[in-house]
């Protein structure tokens, strides 16, 4: 099934399995678990070491990724401002954990230890919107942001423009 | 040859030996967990550190070379402190329920926590929080109790090569599961029960049958029938402080009766009936120009191996039932008609040296018109459990027989017990089958012993045979691989899962030597050569059995009653994926 990937790689050649990894990711975003499988077959090696690799190293997902990423700082300086509140406010507006993607599949929520912009903590990032100084009140005027329907959308980024 | 000194005491080590093996050459014990001779050091838990002059640290002695003039000391205050500390982290995040713990007082963990004087909790902190995997027939998973030794992991990759299960994530989430932490029944598991025999603690263990058994016995309505595998009777001494390699067959038969079992029956009878039926397919699969190599079907690791991962090579599979599914089988219908008896009221439960027995008898295969074969099995460790509940001791039971006539079995059965025993009886079977002679030498000493590959061929008549006997699931891949490239030069190969044969098998007493193994296989080629009577063909019971019931052995009713089919899993796990 992804023997297209594999056309670059010798057969059974273990050594190129974080390679392969990566390129399957780069394809789907995330590891679909049919790609393991084939990745399986055709390195002759067992699932449970690939998904052992696979889970132990940080850039590999093994779920599909939502429509807008948001980020929340959790660096020391975020952290004294607050940031523990933001994350929690934005677990519960959501209904998933940090790490996880929403149901509707239109946010993954993501920790990062610091994103270097202590100056305006805490911040916020969704998708490459940084949101300084944020507060537990902001968070459902951003959220809506990217929850509206297209038209709403335009409208929001027209107003955001005429702000700046 | 290097030079060093452990503890003051001058050792000649080889050159690339650890540390921890000069020290034992020298006597001297250093205490492990993560350590598993001859497979990959992995130096993970850090119990066997010691310290070498010179260097910085503490040194993992299982994972570290010696070298001249090398200074060490295996028992200083600093080792003892290092040692206390990393087991009292391990014990604290480690659920504290020895007391209803299966592994209580055969634990590792346990032991090390005596042997280094913990006496306190200093280390409270979260605990890891896993669900047990009940989801297979045969094992049970309960990653809480895991302490990451690694052991399971390389038993199954390294000796094993199934690779069912890994470590998986990292830090504090690390748990040793199967992909996507399914259930160990949807994995790649063959459930052989190796990393049961070296897992430390109970994170892996079978899954316990007892209390179906025990409610059989004490149905009254129920007609209650035990049987006995070959392995069982020389290794469940053991457990009773019987010296390693003790036959325990009479008192195992007395302590199955005091049970309350109405009927105490021998595996070794069905093994010999598998002899029977095995032979002569092999027989007619040379004769009549059919798929060969064929290969046993004894063992239900091997067989579950091959369903998931060459269900295109079934044809190579003997048709025939394992031992105990066979006497299940002849219990309800043969036996059952004798004695006047519903099969639906017969219990039979098997005593077995293995875990994945268990799965076998829940095969739908094996389950005929909604009655099973088998209708529990309970590993050697089971029953000893059981006995002790039942203030059994075998120290002072006295000796009893089998009943008959399903009890009645030769030497060739016993050996069913060990790598190449299976072979062995065959081709003593064989022999007479094809030439009407007998074999004037008995033993195959070829494949005798623990080597992974075994060969030899035998001239029958104008026939020469080429057999392998494969000890050890791990070691059958290449010759598979020769076969689907049709350079096999084998026409009868036997597969063990277990290394050494049943009598290695995943529900034995746990041990951790090695030298054990040895020990119990001396038993049964030690019943084997008292025996009067060492060939299955001499069977008396067997050769009643085939003129009342079945007429001849691969007869159209020993075909219904003693053969069977088997299911490609491999489409089934594919299946499973979520």
């Amino acid at each position: 099934m992804h023997s297209h990937i594999f056309s670059n790689y010798p057969p059974k050649d273990k050594s190129n399995l974080i390679s392969l990894l990566q390129e399957v990711q780069n394809i789907y975003g995330y590891l679909p678990e049919s790609a393991l499988m084939d990745i399986s077959e055709f390195l002759d090696m067992p699932l449970s070491r690939i998904y052992g690799v696979a889970t132990f190293y940080n850039q590999f997902r093994l779920k599909p990724l939502g429509k807008n990423i948001i980020r929340v700082c959790r660096g020391t300086a975020c952290h004294v401002k607050g940031s523990a509140n933001l994350l929690f406010a934005l677990e519960t507006a959501l209904n998933c954990k940090a790490g996880e993607t929403t149901r509707d599949k239109n946010f993954t929520l993501e920790v990062v230890a610091c994103i270097g912009a202590c100056s305006i903590a805490p911040v916020i990032v969704v998708n490459d919107d940084y949101y300084g100084r944020a507060t537990v009140k902001d968070i459902p005027k951003i959220l809506k942001k990217y929850t509206a329907s297209e038209v709403d959308t335009e409208k929001i980024e027209e107003q955001t423009t005429s702000e700046q | 040859m290097v030079q060093l000194t452990i503890n003051n005491i001058k050792v000649n080590a080889e050159e690339g030996m650890t540390i921890l093996d000069a020290a034992k050459s020298v006597g001297i014990h250093v205490p492990t967990l993560c350590h598993l001779k001859n497979l990959t050091p992995t130096g993970a838990c850090r119990i066997c550190v010691v310290e070498v002059e010179g260097q910085r640290g503490l040194i993992p002695s299982c994972a570290y070379p010696v070298y001249e003039g090398m200074v060490v000391e295996t028992n200083s205050p600093r080792v003892r402190k290092a040692r206390k500390t990393i087991v009292e982290l391990l014990v604290e995040n480690h659920p504290q329920d020895c007391l209803v713990c299966v592994r209580n007082k055969n634990c590792e963990l346990q032991d090390l926590s005596e042997q280094y004087g913990v006496r306190e909790h200093r280390y409270k902190g979260e605990t890891k929080k896993h669900a047990i995997d009940v989801s297979s027939s045969a094992l049970e998973r309960d990653p809480a109790k895991c302490i990451l030794c690694g052991r399971c992991v390389r038993v199954c990759n390294e000796v094993q090569k199934v690779g069912a299960i890994d470590f998986t994530k990292r830090g504090f989430s690390s748990i040793v599961t199967t992909p996507y932490n399914k259930g160990i029944n949807v994995s790649d598991c063959i459930l052989c029960g190796q990393c049961i025999l070296v897992c430390p603690t109970a994170a892996l263990r079978e899954k316990s049958a007892l209390k179906e058994v025990a409610y059989a016995l004490n149905d009254k309505s129920k007609f209650t029938v035990a049987q006995v595998a070959p392995a069982v009777r020389a290794s469940l001494g053991e457990e009773y402080n019987f010296p390693v390699g003790t036959n325990v067959t009479g008192q195992l038969v007395t302590g199955l009766k005091r049970l309350g079992f109405d009927r105490v029956f021998d595996t070794n009878f069905a093994a010999d009936l598998t002899i029977m039926e095995e032979g002569t397919e092999l027989v007619d699969r040379i004769k009549n120009k059919k798929k060969l190599p064929m290969f046993t079907s004894c063992c239900p690791g091997w067989i579950k191996y091959i369903e998931q991962n060459r269900p295109q090579m079934l044809e190579h599979i003997s048709t025939c039932k394992s031992p105990h599914e066979m006497l299940g089988a002849v219990t309800k219908t043969y036996y059952a008609k004798k004695m006047g008896l519903d099969p639906k009221d017969i219990f039979v439960v098997s005593i077995m040296p293995c875990t994945v027995k268990k799965f076998e008898s829940d095969r739908s295969e094996l389950n005929e018109a909604l009655r099973q074969d088998v209708d529990a099995v309970l590993t050697t460790r089971e029953l000893v459990r059981y006995f002790k509940m039942a203030g059994i001791d075998f120290s002072d039971l006295p000796e009893d027989k089998f009943d008959n006539p399903l009890g009645e079995s030769t030497g060739a059965a016993a050996i069913f017990g060990t790598s190449g025993g299976v072979m062995e009886a065959a081709l003593r079977t064989a022999y007479h089958i094809l030439t009407g002679s007998e074999l004037e030498k008995l033993e195959f000493e070829d494949i005798r012993g623990l080597q992974g590959i075994k060969e030899t061929s035998v001239k029958i008549g104008d026939l020469e045979l080429n057999i392998a006997v494969v000890n050890g699931i791990g070691n059958v891949a290449p010759i598979l691989d020769e076969i689907q490239k049709g350079e096999s030069k084998y026409d009868f190969i036997e597969v063990m899962s277990c290394p050494g044969g049943c009598i290695n098998g995943g529900g034995q007493p746990i041990h951790n030597k090695p030298e054990k193994v040895q020990k119990r296989i001396k038993v049964l080629y030690e019943i084997d050569s008292q025996m009067v009577c060492r060939k299955s063909h001499e069977n008396d019971a067997v050769k009643t059995i085939y003129k009342e019931f079945f007429k001849e052995p691969n007869s159209h009713k020993a075909h219904e009653i003693l053969h069977t089919t088997y299911t490609d899993r491999k489409e089934l796990l594919k299946n499973s994926v979520g």
